[in-house]
């Protein structure tokens, strides 16, 4: 965000700035979470990103993000099933949470809403950098969402799912989760709704010691929606993390996570498959910090590219001074299924300790010609069969997930696509 | 029932003639042996059978019941009835090995205008036909043919050739990598399957197949051609004196 190159403001920034002054009055914070709104309005008044900074080079967010909706008070977003069936499921519809909270054993849930009222979830407004476009978009306006602690040692045998509705309009969410020492649990991070919205969604967790979490992000919204995400994790001594993060649908998505290893014997997985159809942009961005000695670290990231959708990468990896014996491995596979369509990789290793193993892979693919005679000379129609196989190329990422009903859901969700965009 | 009229065939990518003329007769209820020397063009007459796409017939044609299928892609090859056991079975990670069985066989039968199989009514198929070659079910939710060993790999081919149940099967060198064992259970595998309107191709270097799949008729290819037919004594012959004397009479 950088003041000498945006001399003029465009439809988008102008429109963002007059509706917090409209907003403010509404917007629920004490003094100390109004200060941070102001912070955060002032970095949007210098101006959304460009490719010019370096972060935010595949996505100029200034250039395409072309209107910004008014805020929709009469939008109603309906509640939707959890994809695991008995999940504890809390909703968010169109920014607002519910007032009525399920009773879950071992975990706290507060309105996130009440945490800025009182000042409480000010702490958790800081944002990471200066081209943190997501979260001061966020910080301005955030008016709702969750707090939810999760007790020490609760093993829940059941998914939390927290749900980011949206019809329309902008909605500004924050999801934080809190896990206690040895705790362990599966949160599903649901993004869908319908209408032409603008979202922003940070969701934040912490993990504590020998804490074991399986996070997804399904995220579904319709080809009109603008979707802005954060997923910010700190990973304890001994603590495990496996993010999913599905994206599969939105017309201008943004997906940044933010991993940093805090702890000895900390592990981050991430998973991720990108289902590109239409002329969509979705970036994914992550930036992981390895700043303690011996913790490991896998990424893999699958794309479906069609149509004229494009799609973005960037995975960096930083191995602090002190990290040690840093163990990081990251791939980037790509299926490009039309001339149209096309994907940026960009890994970045930052390497400042000496005693490490990390490593980086992208590949840029087409359906295996073998694979698809194969599959016909068994009698399976040339589409029936690309679909198979590239169906194939994603699925592999889920099944490595290792939890039938997750992986079940998580299939069913591929399958919607597929009979969508298939 | 196959009938192969002066075959010219070709590499799509770099032009290399493989098949030169070549003519062949299968009738239905016969089981024919292909045979010959490395680099004679019998596992590229398998595909072109196929329909892969890396070959190009540039003269004569092939017949199936009386009609060319040289228009016809792979996928309505097979659902006409012609099944090729490859020599070397795709691996194809991602693709659950019985979604896949599941797929190929209601796939084949709507293309014939039938219902789609009822679950219990396929999983009886497959299990059966998996004991009859002596499979282990478990294998057989593995990814297709992902981590099998190659002996593995040759039953899944013709686990998928039972339950397909073709009318013209060609087997390109399937006793390779097969120990005597897996040999036996392979050659009854496709014993069960000789019927009368049935046509097998078994695509061979060697003479051992032969002692356990009987053939009718014994055919020696070499440079894209057929130089000499025989019935079963023939490959015996070749055994015997291999392939120099019968491409030296042909020469």
């Amino acid at each position: 965000m950088n003041m000498h190159t945006t001399p003029q403001r465009t439809p988008a920034e102008t429109a963002l700035i007059d509706a917090f002054g409209e907003r403010l009055s509404l917007l629920p914070g004490d003094g100390a979470v109004m200060l941070k709104r102001d912070d955060a309005i002032e970095a949007i008044k210098s101006g959304l990103p460009t490719r010019r900074i370096e972060s935010w080079h595949y996505t100029d967010l200034r250039r395409l993000l072309i209107s910004v909706p008014d805020f929709d008070p009469a939008a109603v977003a309906k509640a939707i099933a959890p994809i695991v069936e008995g999940s504890s499921v809390l909703p968010v519809l169109n920014g607002v949470s519910s007032m009525k909270l399920p009773d879950i054993e071992g975990v706290a849930v507060q309105r996130l809403s009440e945490k800025l009222t009182d000042g409480s979830a000010a702490s958790g407004l800081e944002s990471y950098g200066s081209d943190d476009a997501i979260g001061a978009l966020n910080t301005a306006f955030v008016a709702d969402g969750y707090f939810v602690d999760i007790a020490d040692g609760a093993q829940l045998d059941k998914p939390v799912e927290l749900q980011n509705l949206q019809a329309g309009g902008q909605s500004h969410v924050r999801l934080t989760v809190r896990v206690g020492t040895g705790a362990k649990a599966v949160v599903v991070e649901r993004q869908t709704g319908e209408g032409a919205a603008l979202v922003s969604s940070v969701s934040q967790l912490v993990l504590g010691e020998g804490a074991e979490v399986t996070w997804l992000v399904v995220q579904e919204q319709p080809d009109t929606a603008t979707h802005l995400a954060q997923f910010k994790a700190h990973l304890g001594k001994n603590s495990k993390l496996t993010l999913f993060v599905m994206n599969a649908g939105g017309k201008l998505v943004r997906q940044e996570v933010v991993v940093k290893t805090t702890g000895e014997g900390a592990e981050f997985t991430l998973r991720g498959i990108n289902l590109l159809a239409g002329d969509t942009h979705s970036d994914v961005t992550m930036v992981l910090d390895h700043a303690v000695p011996h913790t490991a670290s896998t990424e893999v990231i699958r794309n479906v590219v069609t149509g004229r959708a494009r799609g973005v990468f960037q995975g960096r990896i930083n191995v602090h001074q002190y990290a040690q014996k840093t163990n990081a491995k990251m791939a980037c596979n790509t299926l490009l299924l039309s001339d149209d369509g096309e994907f940026s990789t960009k890994p970045e290793l930052e390497i400042f300790a000496d005693d490490v193993v990390c490593g980086h892979g992208a590949t840029v693919t087409e359906i295996d010609h073998g694979h698809l005679f194969y599959l016909m000379a068994r009698g399976i129609d040339e589409k029936t069969a690309r679909g198979l196989l590239v169906k194939a190329f994603v699925a592999e990422v889920i099944e490595e997930l290792d939890d039938e009903a997750i992986v079940e859901a998580l299939e069913a969700r591929l399958d919607n696509w597929f009979v969508a965009h298939g | 029932m196959l009938e192969i009229r002066n075959l010219h065939a070709r590499i799509v990518d770099d032009g290399t003639e493989i098949i030169r003329g070549l003519n062949l007769s299968v009738k239905a209820g016969e089981v024919a042996a292909i045979m010959g020397p490395n680099g004679s063009g019998k596992s590229t007459l398998s595909y072109i059978l196929a329909g892969r796409e890396d070959y190009e017939v540039t003269e004569g044609d092939i017949l199936y019941n009386g009609q060319s299928i040289l228009d016809m892609d792979p996928a309505e090859r097979a659902t006409a009835g012609i099944f090729l056991a490859f020599q070397y079975p795709m691996e194809i990670p991602g693709v659950a090995t019985m979604e896949f069985l599941k797929v190929a066989m209601n796939e084949q039968r709507k293309a014939r205008g039938e219902e789609p199989l009822k679950i219990p009514e396929f999983l009886k198929r497959v299990k059966e036909a998996a004991a009859s070659l002596n499979m282990d079910m478990a294998m057989l939710k593995r990814p297709l043919n992902v981590g099998f060993s190659g002996g593995e790999k040759k039953r899944a081919e013709i686990l998928q050739m039972k339950l397909l149940e073709p009318k013209l099967c060609v087997l390109d060198e399937t006793d390779s990598g097969l120990d005597i064992d897996a040999l036996k259970i392979v050659a009854d595998g496709v014993n069960t399957l000789r019927s009368p309107d049935r046509a097998i191709v078994v695509i061979t270097h060697y003479q051992r197949l032969l002692q356990y799949i009987v053939p009718d008729t014994v055919h020696v290819l070499y440079r894209g051609q057929v130089i000499k037919s025989g019935d079963k004594s023939l490959a015996l012959d070749l055994e015997a004196n291999g392939y120099a004397g019968v491409i030296g009479q042909a020469a």
